[in-house]
């Protein structure tokens, strides 16, 4: 075992891990690209689902059910299916990462929309708001935590399940896992788990750290 | 892409195995997760100091892709059911975690006073007062656990095990759509009807939530 993390040490600080085009950076930044395209296409489709389903109260049932589907859904499964019916190219990575986040991107956004205070719509609704400002100016904002709890669960997700684009020979820090497991170089794929699981708790602090930024002024929720 | 339904008839007998195979693997994860997560929840919730560090742990473990997860336990428990149990464990526990220690959380104070001050010891508070009035949050966690032990069992192909996962790895092997088409529909049966017998579970475990409906 400690023979295994000295190795892996020397694996990581080894500068011919870093430099190259299939270096560390490079991958890193494939990686990045990946997950962030992946949970960008994502909240376009899920957040206004989300919206949408907890403003007006109805399809409630529909999404949570839909979500719970959506999270049975194996990735290894997709990734191929899509793989054989549309041929070699990102596609079925994408999908299948979008289908893994957009369920939990629509959960967080209904849940926080339909923990707004009733009366606090009401009286919006009262002051005479017509339905879009009540959305953007009321509950969006109020439900903005959870929705960002969301956004951070589905990132996580993505770059910890965007590996799989090694499987169908694309890069990414997936290939130095899959590499490793065919060349049964354990110490490899050490090291390119470690750098995933890195990356994902770099970039949840991250945004956790611009959403305390961003609502620094507004008083610590009593949820 | 069209699906080969005599392939299917062929292999019924076959596909039975996978996905019996596929479930026990499933819930032995969901159920070393709660004997793990339990214990643990109680503790996170008593002290506070070890709440944060538990919980951010679990977040962790959570990071990790499965995968590699799956390879790296190769040494300990080589290519065998174990290591598909232990490893699907370790992602149940984040979720069973987590919602064991809000459903703990959600338990009035002033019930649990209520208890102490009737006598009742803290163990005895614990069991038949707390436990029983975080159900409904424990529960929803083991929903979410099982749904995502089920789907995710298919990673351990890459380890020779998987259940349906090996569906998969043959038909993307021999560029043939129909083990892919129907391992990924059996997947979604078994998940909807574990997640279906788990609704009832709970429905007969706590008969108080159901007065008002």
């Amino acid at each position: 075992m400690y023979e295994l993390l000295v190795d892996l040490g020397g694996w990581l600080t080894g500068p011919e891990q870093w430099s190259g085009s299939d270096g560390i950076g490079v991958r890193l930044l494939e990686h990045l690209q990946y997950s962030a395209l992946a949970t960008v296409v994502a909240a376009a489709i899920a957040l206004p689902i989300g919206l949408l389903i907890g403003h007006t109260g109805r399809g409630a049932f529909l999404a949570i059910n839909l979500s719970s589907f959506g999270r049975a859904l194996p990735t290894v499964g997709l990734v191929v299916l899509v793989f054989l019916a549309s041929g070699l190219s990102m596609t079925p990575v994408y999908v299948a990462l979008v289908a893994l986040a957009v369920p939990a991107i629509v959960t967080n956004t209904y849940a926080g929309m339909a923990a707004v205070d009733r009366d606090v719509k009401d009286a919006a609704r009262g002051q005479g708001m017509r339905w879009h400002q009540v959305l953007f100016q009321v509950e969006l904002p109020l439900a903005l935590p959870l929705i960002m709890t969301g956004l951070r669960l589905a990132l996580i997700q993505v770059v910890a399940t965007a590996t799989i684009a090694a499987y169908v020979s694309f890069g990414g820090l997936g290939r130095y896992v899959f590499d490793g497991l065919a060349q049964r170089d354990l110490v490899q794929v050490l090291g390119g788990a470690v750098l995933v699981a890195v990356l994902a708790v770099a970039l949840d602090l991250l945004l956790a750290g611009a959403q305390r930024l961003l609502f620094r002024h507004r008083a610590p929720a009593t949820a | 892409m069209t699906i080969d339904w005599t392939w299917i008839a062929d292999h019924s007998a076959d596909l039975t195995a996978l996905s019996l195979s596929h479930l026990q693997a499933a819930l032995s994860a969901v159920l070393f997760g709660l004997l793990i997560s339990l214990p643990l929840a109680v503790v996170a919730h008593r002290v506070r100091a070890l709440r944060g560090l538990l919980l951010g742990l679990s977040n962790v473990l959570f990071t990790i892709p499965s995968i590699a997860v799956f390879v790296l336990l190769l040494p300990v428990s080589g290519l065998t059911r174990t290591t598909t149990v232990i490893g699907l464990t370790v992602y149940t526990l984040v979720v069973l975690l987590r919602n064991t220690v809000e459903g703990l959380d959600s338990v009035p104070v002033k019930t649990k006073e209520a208890a102490t001050a009737m006598g009742t010891r803290p163990l005895r508070v614990l069991l038949t007062v707390e436990l029983p009035l975080a159900l409904p949050v424990i529960m929803a966690g083991v929903r979410i656990a099982t749904v995502m032990a089920i789907s995710l069992v298919s990673v351990a192909t890459y380890i020779g095990d998987g259940g349906l996962g090996q569906l998969f790895t043959d038909g993307f092997q021999r560029n043939y759509p129909t083990p892919v088409i129907t391992g990924v529909a059996l997947t979604l049966l078994l998940a909807l009807i574990a997640d279906a017998l788990l609704v009832a579970l709970q429905h007969v475990l706590t008969p108080w939530t159901r007065k008002r409906a």
